[in-house]
C-alpha cells in the first residue's frame, strides 16, 4: 500500500467537463445566431412572430454572455480545480466523504442556478447590469454555490500532504475571494416586495423584483468596478491557474521562473481592481478616477506579460513540441492571445483612443479575442488533457484535435479582425465632420456600413462553433471508447494477467 | 521570500484580500457622498415612466442603446447637451449602456414623438429604412407591470429618499411635484390616466380599445417612459 501512487477521484470533475461541454454548445450557439442576427434582422423572428419575443437578439444577448461566462467558463475553472486541487495538494477527494458531498451538493446547486438563470433571463427579468443580470433569489443561490466551492478549496488545502501551495492554488484562491467580493458588492439590492403603501398595503407587484442600492453615477462605478474586474476573476485568474499547471505537465517543462510567476502573481492582484474605471472614460464619474482606470491599464501589461512570458518560456528550448503536439499548440496560441489581449485593452483605455473605441464594435472584438483565444482555448486545452486520465482511456483522434486547432484559429482571426475594422469605422464615422462643421454621417450610415462586417464576424463564430463540436465529438468518443486497462489485458501475457 | 506564504493558506489568502480590496475602497467610496445630488430640473418618473422603464429593462434595450452622451462636439450635435452626473441622481439602476448598436438616447424625447416610436416599435424599417432593429410587437399586446412599477416607486420613495409628493426645484425656478398613490387601486387610475394621455396621440386602435377597457399595454408605458427623457 504505502508505495501505491494516491488514486485521485474524478467524479465532480467529470460531471463539470458535462456542464462545459453542453453550456459551453449553448452560449456559443446563442452567440453565433445573436451575430447573424445583427447582419440578417429576419433572423429575429425565424421561429414566427409568437417567438419573436424570446429569439431576438436583445432577449439572447444577456443569454449568450451569461451562458458563456457562468455556463462554460466558471464549469472548466471548476472542472480543473476538481482536477488540479487533488493533484497539487497530494490529496484524493474520495478521502473525505465530507468534500465529496460538498462537491456534488455544489455541482447540483449549481445546476439548479443555471437552470433558473435560463428560465428567467428568457422571461425577460433582468436587473440589467451586465454579467450580473440575475434578481435577488438568484443571488441569493449564487453566493450558496459559491460558498460551497471555497468550502472545498479550503477543505482540500485543510487535509493537504503538500505543505506549500503550488501557483495554480494562489490563482484558485484568488479566483475565489475577487469574485465573492466583488459580486457581493455590486449586486445589494433591495427586493420591491418591501415596501408598503400609505393603504398599508405590502407585497405588491412581482416578488422577485428588486432595485439597486446604489444609483447612477456611483451604480455605474460599481458595475464596472465588478463588470471589468469578473473578466479578471473569472476570465484571467483562474485561467493562468489551469495554464500554469496543464503546460508543465503536458510539456514535461518545469516552470520557467518561480519569481517572475510571484513578481506576476501579486502585481496582477494589486494592479488588476484600478482598470475598472478604464469603462467609464469621459463619462460623468470624477476625472481623478478615469484618469487612474487609464494609468492603471497600461501598468496592467506588467503582470500580464510577466505569466504569459513565463509560460512561453517554458517551452524554452522545446518548440519542436508545438509542431508535434496540437494539445501544446492551444495553449500556446492560448498564452499568445492572452498577451495580444492584455495589449489591446490598455491601448483601448489611452482616453484619446476610448474616445473612439467606446461604444463601438472594436470593444466586442477586444472581448472576443480574448475570451475565444485565451479564455475558450486554455479551457479545451485543459479538458483534452483531462479526458485520457479521467476516463482512464486513450484520447480518441489527435488528427481531429489539430484540425479544430485551425478552424477555431482562423475563426477568431476572422472575428476580431472583422470587428477592428467595423468598431474604427463607426467610432471614425461617428465623430466625422464635414468642411462647414457639420456630422458628415447620420447614425443610420454608420449602420449601413457595418453589415459586411457583422457577416464576417458571424462567420468566425460560426467557424469556433464548429471547431467547438468537433472537440465535443472527440471528447464524447473518448470517455464512451473501451478502457485502456481492458484492452490492454487481451493482449497481455496469462503471466501479465 | 514568499516561501513561508505559501505554506500559511490562511495568511495567504488575508493577504491576497487586502490586495485586491484596496483599489475598489480607494475608487469607490469617496465618490458616494459626491455622486449622488441631483442636479435642478431633475425629477423622478412618474407611474407608467416607471413601468416603461421596466419594459425597457425587460427587454435589455441596453444592450443595444446607451444613455449617456459623451462632452465631444460630434456627440452633443447628434444627441444634445453631454450628461450629467446629477441626472442620473434617481437612476435604479443606471442605464449608461456599453455598446452602440443603435442611437443614444439619453434626451430622446427632445427630438422623437410618441407616433414616432409607436411606428419604430411596431417596424423598425417603416421609420428607418436600412434599421438593424428588430420590430418589438408583442409590446402591444402585452400588459405593462403597474403593480411592480407603483411597488419600485415605493421602495425608492421609502428606502432611498426620492422626492414623490415633495417640491422638486426645475430650471425655471418654480417647483414641481411628481405625485404618489396611497394604494394599489389609486396606482391603476393614475397610471390609466397617464396613458390616456399617450395613447390620444396613438394609432393603434388595438391599444387605444385596450386602454378604454381599462387595460395598460407595454407600448404605452415604454413611450411614456422614452419621451421623458429630456
Amino acid at each position: 500500500m504505502e508505495n501505491r501512487p494516491l488514486e485521485y477521484d474524478y467524479t465532480v470533475a467529470k460531471m463539470f467537463m458535462l456542464t462545459t461541454i453542453i453550456l459551453g454548445i449553448v452560449g456559443m450557439s446563442i452567440g453565433v445566431f445573436i451575430a447573424f442576427e445583427l447582419a440578417f434582422p429576419g433572423l429575429n423572428t425565424v421561429l414566427g412572430s409568437g417567438l419573436a419575443e424570446y429569439t431576438n437578439f436583445s432577449r439572447l444577448r444577456p443569454l449568450h454572455t451569461d451562458a458563456v461566462a457562468f455556463g462554460f467558463t466558471l464549469s472548466g475553472i471548476w472542472a480543473t480545480w476538481y482536477y488540479v486541487g487533488q493533484r497539487v495538494l497530494k490529496v484524493s477527494m474520495a478521502e473525505s466523504k465530507f468534500l465529496m458531498f460538498i462537491g456534488k451538493l455544489h455541482f447540483w446547486l449549481y445546476i439548479l442556478g443555471v437552470t433558473a438563470v435560463v428560465v428567467s433571463l428568457f422571461m425577460g427579468i433582468t436587473t440589467s447590469k451586465e454579467y450580473a443580470e440575475f434578481e435577488w433569489p438568484i443571488d441569493i443561490a449564487i453566493v450558496v454555490v459559491w460558498v460551497l466551492w471555497g468550502v472545498s478549496i479550503f477543505g482540500l488545502i485543510g487535509i493537504r500532504r503538500e505543505k506549500s501551495l503550488y501557483i495554480s492554488i494562489w490563482y484558485y484562491i484568488a479566483t475565489f475571494l475577487g469574485v465573492a467580493m466583488l459580486y457581493l458588492f455590486n449586486n445589494m439590492e433591495i427586493p420591491t416586495m418591501l415596501a408598503s403603501s400609505a393603504a398599508g398595503e405590502t407585497g405588491i407587484g412581482a416578488w422577485y423584483h428588486s432595485i439597486s442600492m446604489y444609483a447612477g453615477t456611483n451604480d455605474a462605478l460599481v458595475q464596472w468596478w465588478y463588470g471589468h474586474n469578473a473578466v479578471a476573476f473569472v476570465f484571467t485568474v483562474p485561467i493562468i491557474a489551469m495554464i500554469y499547471y496543464f503546460l508543465p505537465k503536458e510539456s514535461g517543462q518545469a516552470i520557467y521562473s518561480y519569481k517572475l510567476s510571484l513578481l506576476a502573481f501579486w502585481g496582477l492582484m494589486f494592479v488588476y481592481l484600478w482598470a475598472g474605471g478604464h469603462h467609464l472614460l469621459y463619462s460623468t464619474v470624477p476625472d481623478w478616477m478615469q484618469t487612474m482606470g487609464s494609468i492603471f491599464s497600461v501598468i496592467l501589461i506588467l503582470p500580464s506579460w510577466g505569466s504569459a512570458i513565463n509560460m512561453l518560456l517554458t517551452m524554452k528550448g522545446e518548440w519542436q513540441q508545438v509542431a508535434a503536439s496540437p494539445l501544446i499548440k492551444f495553449m500556446v496560441l492560448a498564452s499568445t492571445f492572452y498577451m495580444f489581449s492584455t495589449l489591446e485593452g490598455p491601448i483601448q483605455a489611452i482616453k484619446s483612443v476610448n474616445a473612439i473605441a467606446h461604444f463601438t464594435d472594436w470593444i466586442v472584438g477586444h472581448v472576443h479575442d480574448g475570451t475565444l483565444g485565451w479564455v475558450g482555448f486554455m479551457i479545451i486545452a485543459a479538458l483534452y488533457h483531462m479526458a485520457p486520465r479521467v476516463f482512464k482511456r486513450e484520447l480518441y483522434s489527435k488528427g481531429l484535435m489539430a484540425a479544430q486547432f485551425w478552424i477555431q484559429t482562423l475563426g477568431i482571426v476572422l472575428y476580431f479582425t472583422s470587428m477592428w475594422i467595423a468598431g474604427i469605422t463607426q467610432g471614425m464615422m461617428w465623430r466625422a465632420h464635414d468642411e462647414f462643421g457639420n456630422l458628415a454621417y447620420s447614425f443610420m450610415d454608420t449602420v449601413d456600413v457595418l453589415h459586411p462586417y457583422y457577416a464576417l464576424r458571424g462567420t468566425g463564430g460560426l467557424l469556433y462553433l464548429v471547431g467547438f463540436f468537433m472537440f465535443a465529438y472527440n471528447i464524447y468518443k473518448t470517455m464512451s471508447a473501451r478502457p485502456v486497462e481492458e484492452s490492454e489485458l487481451q493482449n497481455a501475457s496469462p503471466m501479465g494477467a | 521570500m514568499f516561501h513561508w506564504l505559501e505554506k500559511h493558506p490562511f495568511l495567504f489568502a488575508v493577504g491576497v484580500f487586502v490586495t485586491i480590496a484596496f483599489a475598489g475602497l480607494i475608487e469607490i467610496v469617496p465618490n458616494f457622498a459626491q455622486a449622488s445630488r441631483p442636479v435642478i430640473g431633475t425629477k423622478p418618473v412618474t407611474l407608467l415612466e416607471q413601468a416603461g422603464r421596466d419594459v425597457y429593462i425587460k427587454n435589455s434595450c441596453n444592450a443595444c442603446h446607451s444613455q449617456l452622451i459623451r462632452p465631444f462636439k460630434a456627440e452633443t450635435d447628434r444627441y444634445g447637451h453631454y450628461s450629467l452626473s446629477g441626472e442620473y441622481a434617481y437612476d435604479r439602476p443606471f442605464l449608461w449602456g456599453s455598446k452602440r448598436t443603435g442611437p443614444d438616447l439619453h434626451r430622446v424625447g427632445n427630438y422623437r414623438t410618441t407616433e414616432w416610436h409607436e411606428n419604430h416599435m411596431k417596424d423598425p424599417k417603416s421609420v428607418m429604412p436600412s434599421s438593424i432593429m428588430p420590430g418589438y410587437p408583442w409590446m402591444f399586446t402585452n400588459k405593462a407591470d403597474i403593480d411592480t412599477a407603483y411597488a419600485t416607486q415605493l421602495t425608492n420613495a421609502q428606502f432611498f429618499g426620492v422626492p414623490y409628493n415633495k417640491p422638486v426645484p426645475m430650471k425655471d425656478g418654480s417647483t414641481t411635484v411628481v405625485p404618489m398613490a396611497k394604494s394599489v387601486a389609486e396606482a391603476h387610475a393614475m397610471a390609466l390616466k397617464e396613458a390616456k394621455e399617450i395613447t390620444a396621440k396613438m394609432k393603434d386602435q388595438d391599444v387605444k380599445d385596450a386602454v378604454a377597457r381599462g387595460e395598460i399595454p407595454e407600448i404605452v408605458a415604454l413611450i411614456a417612459y422614452l419621451n421623458s427623457l429630456k
